[in-house]
């Protein structure tokens, strides 16, 4: 029973390899991580003498995975944002009102109704021809592909006493909200990757959830600037100044307050002239008088659309219109051909420059609300990792030291398989991109601790089998085959838990339970591999007449 | 030399007064329900919402000098206490501010974090927020929840398998002896007031698959010896089964604590509630697997016929060669 085929051997011994040099860059966490850092930079924009310099820190030919740290190790920020997708239905039930109103002109006259926001009510002149009326609206229906594939269409339409009332089907808003996610996520990626930071994680959570994480940012409300924010920018005609926020604007107009002057309310009208999608183009810059601003430039449908507008309006106000509030209003002053402008208002530099980008990244198509955020500040990272890293040492010179004085030679051979243990769990959460948290280096030293579990069964059996007197090579093997029931049930109960805490957590939960699954898989192999094999070509070398465990 | 806890296997007798470790274990667990019934949990913001604050500061902290700076603001609830821990520099002075989740506000908000920051560096120019941390209500609610369900799912999960590996019998031990571990743990969380947040279910996990393992493995050894001494009273059987796999059980409960104790004292104030919850966890886990889940065995009584030849004999796996 200790014979070990040859290729199994080989296989052991090239899996720990594999394994060693998989976690070799994490000890050489600092160079490795500049060295992929200028990897990438050059690929974007090409060498320079002070990036190779960097990359000539490691070698290329070695690995350079690494495992990430965590914001709670390395220090940034966390937000959790609920998408508002209902927003988006009330931009659709505006877009549909036209629709319904011309195609109703040649039946009778209709009024639009004061309706909650995701709904349309349409009075008809002449209720008598209802349904007609609401044959036709029907007609605009289009058809949204359903996962089922069963015939929807986009919106549901019924007739009450005259009215005709439009809502989203159950099938159009989920699709719509799908798309709101994606957009709001494509959105938000773009608007930190403006930013330039590194290692960005954006994951959208359950249905209308999205995760921010930020290593490096200085707080969540730096980064809330720079995604709160929906950036809707509107260029809408000016009908009149005033103070009073409640008065009639008038059908087809809204009032809007001013963002730096308290009291003062536009009316406008709602049909905006241009929209902020068709930017091309924001540049944080200075108007004549110095003062910061942001220069824009128009697409060419955009272009024409406020070329002509401007010639149309010379000597009447436009406002400027972001997430409902007029930045400014200026008058036209002449013909505007060329389709670039420049906004001003009572900005410093840092703001122009967030609107900048803002704009250049586009606008988010609803509203977030944000349910969690969290900062964690470099120096607290710091002091965690230091603490950390003694524990973890002081943990690991404990036990190899316990294990040797309680066991001996076997007791060493046990060290050998819990070192390679440790790099092993290291070398598979580089290999996977694993982030390494607080409560994940726990999880590392709770390994180290639990690890020694399988070899100190079978070592235990190895004792009991030798006090039976066999001779023993029949003890050795005797101990391995009886304690792996043992072992294995019991690990696998661990394991268990760690894929239900992995499943179920979150966060820094989730990266202690990576580690903790890890170490489970990893202890389970060097104790009844690498140990046995150590213990097997030991025996084959020294064939003892007794052993003493 | 070898250090060796026992020169031969130990003879001891466990379950002399087994119904008594039962009465015992039982009303501990009543205790610790009480406990967490009647003066229920320290939950961090994890779990009831609002704000921590982390403050770090080169003079000593003065709670009363932040009470009064923060009490200006009219945020309800605020909790201040000064950290102290020995990996700390001499200059590096922390506190930890709690602020109640804010009435009428769903989301976390800006203004309130900026106006605390504000207040403090107005109080105490030098002041430096190391974290600030804000959970809204409504994930807090669901965090709740869904720690919860975890914990229930890893013990059906766990009852499932011993199940099928064992007898029913064993799994009910196996479990009651989990329900314990966790119920007393939750117990001293509530009796010491210690912070309950996210981490800690964590731990409470961990203390399950711990528990359970050193469970498993006397388990594995009944079952081996109740097919080897077919005649022999259960509850000898029971004795011989857990002083044979004793050795086993102090090694490793040993190096487990010795890690654990490293990573207590030099870990840093941020997990210290984790790491506490882990050694006790594995002091009661060990504690429960002999006189909880093997008592209940005891008390279940065990199929004894295992003439028919059984797929499970003793040593499924060994047939696996390296």
């Amino acid at each position: 029973m200790l014979q070990i085929d040859l290729w199994k051997r080989i296989m052991i011994a090239l899996t720990c390899a594999v394994g060693l040099w998989l976690a070799l860059p994490n000890a050489f966490y600092g160079p490795v991580e500049q060295h992929n850092d200028a990897v990438n930079a050059i690929e974007l924009q090409g060498e320079t003498p002070e990036l190779e310099a960097q990359r000539a820190l490691w070698p290329d030919w070695l690995p350079s995975g690494l495992v990430n740290l965590g914001l709670d190790l390395r220090g940034g920020a966390h937000l959790l944002a609920e998408v508002r997708v209902q927003d988006v239905y009330a931009t659709r039930m505006e877009a549909q009102w036209p629709e319904v109103r011309d195609a109703l002109r040649s039946l009778t006259p209709v009024r639009r109704q004061q309706s909650p926001e995701d709904e349309l009510r349409v009075r008809l002149n002449d209720p008598e021809k209802m349904a007609e009326a609401l044959q036709i609206v029907r007609g605009l229906a289009r058809p949204v592909p359903t996962l089922t594939g069963a015939g929807a269409t986009d919106i549901d339409v019924r007739g009450d006493a005259g009215v005709i009332i439009v809502t989203l089907s159950e099938a159009e808003k989920q699709a719509t909200n799908e798309r709101t996610m994606q957009q709001s996520l494509e959105i938000i990626r773009r608007r930190i990757d403006e930013v330039g930071t590194r290692e960005p994680t954006i994951q959208r959570q359950g249905a209308d959830r999205i995760l921010i994480q930020v290593p490096g940012i200085g707080s969540a409300a730096e980064l809330k600037a720079i995604i709160g924010t929906t950036a809707q920018l509107t260029f809408n005609p000016v009908v009149s100044r005033g103070t009073d926020e409640n008065a009639n604007p008038g059908i087809g107009n809204k009032i809007v307050p001013s963002i730096d002057e308290p009291g003062a309310f536009y009316t406008l009208e709602s049909a905006p002239v241009v929209t902020g999608e068709e930017l091309v183009d924001a540049q944080p810059s200075f108007d004549q008088n110095g003062r910061p601003a942001v220069t824009f430039r128009f697409n060419t449908s955009g272009a024409r659309k406020f070329g002509d507008y401007t010639a149309e309006n010379i000597g009447s106000p436009f406002a400027i219109v972001l997430d409902d509030e007029v930045i400014s209003a200026p008058t036209i002053q002449s013909h505007i051909p060329g389709g670039s402008g420049i906004i001003t208002g009572n900005f410093d530099v840092e703001e122009s420059t967030n609107l900048a980008i803002l704009l250049r990244a586009g606008a988010l198509p609803a509203g977030l609300d944000f349910l969690e955020e969290r900062t964690i500040g470099p120096e607290l990272g710091q002091d965690s990792i230091d603490a950390g890293k003694v524990a973890t040492v002081v943990a690991f010179v404990a036990v190899l030291f316990f294990m040797f004085v309680s066991y001996g030679l076997f007791g060493i051979f046990a060290n050998i398989a819990l070192i390679i243990n440790v790099a092993m769990i290291f070398g598979l959460l580089s290999l996977v991109g694993a982030t390494l948290t607080l409560p994940g280096i726990a999880g590392i030293v709770l390994t180290v601790g639990m690890a020694v579990d399988a070899n100190v069964l079978v070592f235990e059996r190895i004792r009991e089998e030798l006090r039976t007197a066999k001779g023993p090579a029949r003890a050795i093997s005797l101990g391995y085959e009886k304690a792996l029931s043992a072992i294995i049930d019991a690990n696998i109960t661990t394991l268990i838990t760690a894929v239900i805490l992995f499943v179920m957590g979150s966060g820094p939960v989730r990266g202690f339970a990576i580690t903790l699954g890890f170490g489970i898989i990893t202890s389970v192999f060097t104790a009844i591999f690498v140990t046995r094999l150590m213990v097997v070509i030991w025996f084959e070398r020294a064939r003892p007449k007794t052993i003493e465990v | 030399m070898r250090l060796r806890l026992f020169k031969e296997a130990p003879n001891f007798d466990y379950f002399s007064r087994w119904k008594l470790w039962l009465g015992i274990s039982g009303l501990m667990m009543i205790v610790a329900f009480a406990s967490f019934m009647l003066q229920g949990l320290n939950y961090g913001i994890d779990f009831r919402g609002g704000t921590t604050v982390r403050t770090e500061s080169p003079r000593v902290v003065d709670v009363a000098e932040y009470r009064a700076a923060l009490d200006v603001l009219e945020l309800g609830d605020i909790s201040i206490t000064e950290v102290f821990d020995p990996s700390f520099r001499d200059d590096q002075n922390v506190a930890m501010i709690r602020i109640q989740a804010q009435d009428d506000q769903e989301a976390v908000s800006v203004e309130t974090i900026s106006a605390v920051e504000a207040a403090l560096k107005e109080a105490r120019p030098d002041i430096k927020f190391t974290s600030v941390e804000s959970v809204g209500p409504k994930v807090s609610g669901e965090l709740i929840q869904t720690a919860a369900i975890a914990v229930v799912l890893a013990i059906g999960a766990v009852l499932i398998y011993i199940w099928l590996r064992f007898e029913w019998q064993f799994a009910a031990g196996a479990v009651l002896a989990l329900v314990h571990d966790v119920l007393l743990t939750i117990g001293v969380f509530s009796e010491l007031q210690i912070r309950f947040d996210l981490a800690i279910i964590a731990a409470l996990l961990t203390i399950v698959g711990y528990s359970l393992n050193d469970t498993v493995v006397v388990f594995d050894r009944v079952r081996e010896n109740l097919r080897k001494y077919k005649k022999r009273d259960l509850k000898e059987v029971l004795n011989l089964s857990i002083n044979e796999t004793m050795s086993r059980t102090f090694m490793t409960s040993f190096t487990t604590l010795i890690a654990l104790i490293a990573l207590f004292v030099l870990g840093g104030d941020v997990i210290r509630g984790f790491v506490f919850a882990m050694i006790w966890g594995v002091i009661v886990g060990t504690y429960s697997s002999i006189f909880v889940a093997s008592a209940i065995l005891l008390y279940l009584g065990v199929k004894r016929d295992w003439s028919k030849p059984d797929a499970n004999a003793g040593n499924q796996y060994a047939n696996i060669d390296a």
